[in-house]
């Protein structure tokens, strides 16, 4: 059989191709995908002829979940719709969360502001012109308690993006459910935890790598024992592709630390059963259609190899790679800004036909602000789209086949490896970020990919072809100024209000077990509970652990 | 012949996007200019005192959380007590058109946004640092 395609290929090219070519020569010599990856003008049945169906592509919800995680897919259950949402206070954010829940969004993300994620208070020096920004402030628990004022926890699924103080938001949301009678072990989430993505690209670090990655096995130990349901941390590729480095090298960085955490936790002396069913994933969708499917197919794949074969997992649920996406922040222009509309609906498509497990879509206005309630409803609305009327939904994995999306998983699977493996030569991931290997290969695809853009080698509409005369949109979301003061002053008064004796005890506790090798969570939990701040934690924490410093 | 411009591009507040700020500090250097690239998390005090230390021509910030109101306008304040008007401030980012007028009325020369090119912004700095 694959000979007579093989002749028959070759009879196609010489003759009925040639013939076209030359008259009419393709639109430019050579064409590859953003990772440099050479694409054929045609995939064929020769191009998966070495592949072993039930080895390598098997069935949905099973081993190696290539066609992915769950036995039905979308026939079951929608991907969960969940928008990252987050500005200015508690009390504007949770009027959102309640507007997007409305709206038929069916789970929570949470996106706090840069003194959060870097643990200081509203009122810290180096918090100014910052709260509120770019997501919600929290200070102290009463905070975190008008957040989530109404909303039932014991129902609804919370995906918080914190890394470096991830231990004392996830104290807070444990408290709050407390509070509205919901026991820990019926909470649903996950924080993002990560920290390793951050020396990398997103730039939230607090403390050393070996300090931070203390905190983070503590955490996985934390939730075993009493959030057995949340996703202790979301090993994301999103920023390092945002920061530009290229699909291939997204699976591979992400992949890469994703090995090391299990290894921390191992060392920790923590099971790897247990520690790897609860790890979410988090990746880009960016514009290159069959590429971006590919590379979710090649992520699970291999994701699922390494867990059996390296870390020698027991259980399929270890094997699984579940993640969350986010269409590409940076594909989005200031130019024709509705244009961005089309892009995320073309990305959002990507990630559904990849499989993800649930999806945030960018809104047309995010080249100029945070979001308006308009652009994110039209966001939303482009996933219900997807998920009701185009169809995509109603078949698992139905690109799966497809020579060309078959061929192009294998080629991102097989140079994903070759970076995993130039990676582990180094030492892992920890070695590979702090010898600045990861950072230089980011900052290498940005700028290509810039200079392809000047180059007109990359085209963009509306940036670099098809530019028009417009007026520059004015309708966005502004955050008021009166934030921060708002803010200070309701810090203010808890810490008059609070019993600052306790406050002072559970801050000492806390430093002792950081000094010690007990697990400095549950001292945590009990600062939180004080109304400790934030910024008070962060502070008796960075008084053990010390700063990190990029070099 | 000309001397060769000295530029330094900064990154104020807790900002952590740092792509924009290292492609351009990469153009300008291939563009033949001498260029200090700050990192992340810089205060206002921080970046006026490297400039003057470094006596650079030209200061490039970069700010894509919001903060640009507050922080922008600090940094050309600084210069000014300091001393240091003769250094230019420009700026670019996630930056709201309408806050713009009020950046150049704090002394900010200039504001790249989204989707301006490294051509841009090299020719700008050329026009408006003299080579003498």
């Amino acid at each position: 059989m694959s000979d007579r395609i093989h002749e028959e290929l070759e009879r196609w090219e010489k003759t009925t191709l040639n013939k076209a070519v030359s008259k009419s020569p393709e639109r430019q010599p050579s064409f590859q995908t953003t990772s440099h990856i050479a694409l054929k003008n045609l995939s064929t049945p020769l191009d998966v002829e070495d592949t072993d169906y039930c080895r390598e592509l098997g069935f949905p919800g099973e081993f190696p979940f290539t066609r992915g995680v769950q036995p039905t897919m979308y026939r079951g259950r929608f991907w969960t719709m969940r928008q990252y949402a987050g500005f200015a206070t508690a009390e504007e954010t949770n009027n959102r969360y309640k507007y997007l829940l409305n709206q038929g969004q069916t789970g929570l993300s949470v996106a706090f502001d840069l003194p959060t994620q870097i643990g200081y208070d509203s009122d810290h020096p180096l918090s100014d012109g910052e709260v509120g920004k770019v997501g919600v402030a929290i200070d102290t628990l009463q905070d975190m308690e008008i957040l989530f004022d109404g909303i039932p926890m014991d129902k609804v699924s919370t995906s918080m993006t914190i890394n470096s103080t991830a231990a004392i938001l996830m104290a807070m949301y444990i408290a709050v459910a407390e509070k509205q009678g919901v026991k820990s072990d019926l909470l649903q989430g996950t924080i993002q935890n990560d920290v390793l993505k951050e020396y990398a690209a997103r730039g939230t670090y607090i403390f050393p790598p070996h300090e931070s990655m203390r905190i983070v096995t503590n955490i996985f130990a934390f939730c075993k024992n009493r959030v057995p349901r949340w996703n202790s941390i979301s090993v994301s590729g999103y920023h390092m592709r945002e920061a530009g480095c290229t699909a291939v090298q997204e699976v591979a960085f992400t992949l890469a630390d994703g090995i090391a955490y299990l290894e921390a936790a191992i060392q920790a002396g923590l099971d790897v059963d247990t520690v790897a069913s609860r790890i979410a994933f988090f990746f880009c969708c960016h514009n290159n259609f069959i590429e971006e499917v590919a590379k979710f197919r090649a992520a699970r794949r291999l994701w699922a190899t390494i867990m059996k074969e390296r870390f020698k997992a027991k259980k399929e649920e270890s094997c699984m790679l579940r993640f969350h996406t986010q269409t590409a922040g940076c594909s989005l222009t200031a130019q024709q800004p509705d244009n961005n509309v089309v892009r995320v609906a073309f990305q959002a498509m990507a990630a559904v036909l990849g499989g993800t497990q649930s999806l945030h879509t960018n809104s047309r206005d995010e080249a100029y602000a945070l979001p308006t309630e308009d652009s994110v409803r039209l966001a939303l609305r482009t996933q219900q789209i997807i998920a009701y009327e185009s169809g995509v939904a109603d078949m698992i994995d139905p690109l799966g086949g497809s020579y060309a999306v078959e061929a192009l998983t294998n080629e991102i699977e097989g140079k994903a490896i070759e970076y995993i493996k130039k990676i582990e030569a180094m030492g892992g991931a920890i070695q590979a970020i702090e010898s600045g290997y990861i950072q230089k290969e980011i900052a290498e695809s940005a700028y290509q990919y810039q200079k392809e853009i000047e180059a007109k080698k990359r085209i963009v509409v509306g940036i670099n072809r098809f530019q028009m005369e417009e007026k520059p949109l004015t309708d966005i979301l502004r955050i008021r100024p009166e934030v921060e003061e708002y803010q200070k002053e309701k810090l203010r008064k808890v810490k008059q209000q609070r019993d600052n004796a306790r406050v002072r005890e559970t801050l000492v506790l806390l430093k002792k077990a950081a000094r010690g090798t007990d697990n400095v969570v549950p001292p945590i939990l009990e600062a939180v509970k004080a109304y400790a701040s934030l910024g008070e934690i962060s502070d008796a924490l960075r008084e053990v652990f010390g700063e990190y410093r990029q070099s | 012949m000309a001397r060769t411009i000295r530029v330094l591009i900064a990154k104020p507040g807790l900002d952590g996007h740092d792509r924009g700020a290292k492609v351009i500090a990469r153009a300008l250097r291939d563009a033949g200019m001498e260029v200090i690239y700050t990192g992340i998390r810089q205060t206002p005090e921080q970046i006026a005192s490297a400039a003057i230390q470094e006596g650079v021509d030209i200061v490039g910030l970069s700010s894509l959380s919001g903060a640009h109101n507050r922080l922008f306008p600090k940094v050309v304040q600084i210069l000014r007590e300091k001393g240091a008007a003769d250094i230019l401030v420009f700026g670019g980012g996630i930056i709201p058109v309408n806050d713009i007028p009020a950046l150049k009325e704090c002394g900010v020369r200039e504001i790249f946004l989204p989707g301006a090119s490294t051509e841009d912004i090299i020719q700008y700095i050329r026009d408006n640092v003299k080579e003498s």
